[in-house]
């Protein structure tokens, strides 16, 4: 693919934010980089995901995690999938759960959060906004075509 | 990377839509719904320009095309294989469930779960790296404060059980939910030994 790929450091996150870890990488195939406060880490199988990390995957990459409230996502080749914010009760099963395909395929199935209350998951893409009511899907959003 | 253009069957409802075309093509987007492995179908809404759109079918699908419409169809399994086949190979496995009783009013096991948890146990161990939670449960008995309580009192118990039997403690986190969410509906105030119960969830 002809894209550049285009790391954006300006995320709002601030230095003194301790984020707890909200899920773990139980999947890393091929080339998969976790983006976090400016940095580019090496995904690993077992490495903790963190609210606000940046998951980046390669031609032959692909990634698969699994969140505290059981939702479980894959990040496909050539991707950018962002976690912009992730929290989840424990105990009332109420959440936020959103995430955006900058580029490239995600697949999900959705967890606790969505079925206590529908929509509290959503994937943002460059055109729309996806609510999830629950299970299933998969989202793609392809390369910009060229005017 | 493979483009899914092709074997995208748009149902032509492009005639009902047609809107003025943005200024600036966009980047193609699809959206679909894929059946779980009871042939069911979830829901998801693709929401765009203040409209939105529901997928609610299996393999239902949304697409954004060049111009930024949103176009209705459907795909063929086969192709959302295509597509999104190391995409959904990457997808974790999916969690497993499984559950203990504990005696009216404590944070101990029944006998018959003492047992059960040895099982359990090997289960768990069969996974290379583990997440564990483990979810406390009470019945009706009691009010609302009482029952948060004993419920994470209970998760809390076997979570030191299962570090006993040589879990590393680190991968288990332990939480209570009450009596928020019954195993068998009852009213309040009523002891029902199958509330009184641990989930243990394992991804």
């Amino acid at each position: 693919m002809r894209n550049v790929l285009i790391v954006s450091l300006f995320l709002a996150i601030p230095a003194t934010a301790l984020a707890n870890d909200i899920g773990q990488v139980k999947v890393a195939k091929g080339g998969v980089q976790i983006e976090r406060s400016g940095a580019l880490l090496p995904a690993r199988v077992g490495m903790a995901i963190q609210a606000t990390d940046v998951v980046h995957t390669s031609a032959d990459g692909s990634a698969g995690i699994t969140f505290t409230d059981n939702s479980l996502i894959s990040v496909g080749p050539n991707s950018v999938f962002a976690i912009n914010k992730y929290s989840f009760d424990t105990t009332t099963h109420a959440g936020e759960f959103e995430g955006q395909l900058r580029k490239g395929k995600l697949a999900a199935v959705s967890g606790k959060m969505v079925k206590q209350s529908p929509e509290s998951m959503k994937i943002r893409t460059p055109s729309a906004i996806m609510g999830v009511r629950g299970t299933e899907f998969v989202v793609q959003v392809d390369d910009k075509p060229a005017r | 990377m493979r483009n899914l253009t092709a074997a995208f069957l748009a149902t032509a409802l492009l005639a009902g839509c047609a809107a003025t075309p943005p200024p600036s093509l966009v980047a193609p987007e699809l959206f679909a719904v894929i059946p779980n492995a009871a042939g069911k179908a979830g829901s998801i809404t693709v929401q765009r320009g203040g409209q939105s759109h529901v997928i609610d079918t299996p393999y239902g699908a949304q697409r954004i095309d060049a111009t930024g419409a949103v176009v209705a169809g459907k795909l063929e399994a086969a192709a959302v294989r295509d597509a999104f086949g190391s995409t959904l190979d990457a997808l974790p496995g999916k969690p497993e469930t499984f559950m203990l009783y504990f005696l009216e009013g404590r944070d101990e096991l029944t006998v018959e779960s003492r047992t059960e948890l040895e099982k359990v146990f090997m289960e768990l161990k069969r996974r290379p790296l583990p997440d564990i939670v483990v979810i406390g449960h009470t019945d009706t008995v009691g009010n609302l404060t009482f029952n948060d309580r004993l419920s994470l009192q209970r998760a809390e118990r076997l979570r030191e059980m299962l570090v006993g039997l040589g879990i590393a403690g680190d991968r288990i986190q332990a939480a209570g939910r009450g009596k928020r969410e019954l195993l068998v509906p009852t009213e309040d105030n009523v002891a029902e030994a199958r509330n009184r119960r641990v989930e243990i969830n394992v991804r």
